[in-house]
């Protein structure tokens, strides 16, 4: 299989666009010909990536790495950082706004979708520094 | 039960996806929270929403639901229709509310995700 790394821009707050990054991942991995369940564990992941930067962060970029051994979503932002990730990984805890909330978002569970599905999940963010989110998982046997 | 009977339950307007109304549904889920139905899988899945937002479709695509039926009458905009036509994801809407429209599914035979026939 091919090395692909492909980087995509997120908006911040862009709610029209939002997830269309991770609707085109998607499509690519389908492209390639991965296994159904394996598409739809990174997608959900991309995606509650994506909306994470578009609701919290400032600017991102969502970087797909795909390589004979691992699929890899990296996301990076210029937001506020996540002020405390341990209790940003608990269920139902959540910053979102009014606005937010009525999208469908904001309700907690995110980052623990993400780490329900990823294989392994590495957050590195400090307030005011942005946030670095790469979410792997595992690819064939 | 077929999407074509759902849309006879629920009396609902077709507005994406007239073709694929003989497709199977093998269960239903109703939210308004997207990370909810991005728990799981939801092949074969409708799922019922009040929420009219171009993250409805995007979610639905995501999780691989089967079709979307918005509830108490809710008329999709042109850039929902587009991105549900774009995908072929059938897309319906309902005049019933969501905890009327989910009761008619239920007592026709249509169950929720954890009472899935294949599971």
């Amino acid at each position: 299989m091919p090395h692909l790394s492909k980087s995509f821009a997120i908006k911040a707050r862009d709610y029209i666009r939002g997830g269309d990054v991770s609707i085109q991942i998607q499509g690519l991995l389908k492209t390639i010909g991965f296994d159904g369940n394996l598409i739809r564990r990174v997608s959900v992941c991309a995606y509650e990536a994506e909306m994470n930067v578009v609701m919290h962060g400032g600017d991102g970029t969502l970087t797909l790495i795909v390589d004979t051994e691992a699929i890899v979503i990296d996301v990076k932002d210029e937001g506020p950082g996540i002020e405390n990730v341990e209790l940003a990984l608990q269920e139902g805890y959540s910053t979102a706004s009014e606005e937010q909330r009525e999208l469908g978002f904001g309700a907690g569970m995110g980052l623990p979708n993400i780490q329900k599905n990823a294989d392994d999940l590495e957050i590195a963010s400090e307030k005011g520094e942005g946030t670095h989110v790469r979410i792997s998982f595992a690819v064939g046997t | 039960m077929t999407l074509s009977e759902i849309k006879e339950i629920l009396k609902a307007d077709v507005i994406v996806g007239e073709h694929r109304l003989d497709m199977m549904i093998q269960a239903g889920a109703g939210s308004d929270l997207m990370s909810d139905l991005l728990r799981g899988p939801k092949d074969g899945v409708v799922v019922l929403s009040g929420l009219n937002t171009l993250q409805v479709i995007r979610t639905a695509l995501i999780a691989g639901v089967a079709a979307v039926v918005l509830v108490r009458g809710k008329r999709p905009g042109t850039e929902m229709i587009a991105q549900a036509r774009a995908h072929d994801l059938p897309l319906l809407s309902t005049p019933f509310t969501m905890f009327t429209a989910c009761g008619r599914l239920f007592r026709q035979g249509l169950r929720g995700v954890e009472q899935k026939p294949s599971q």
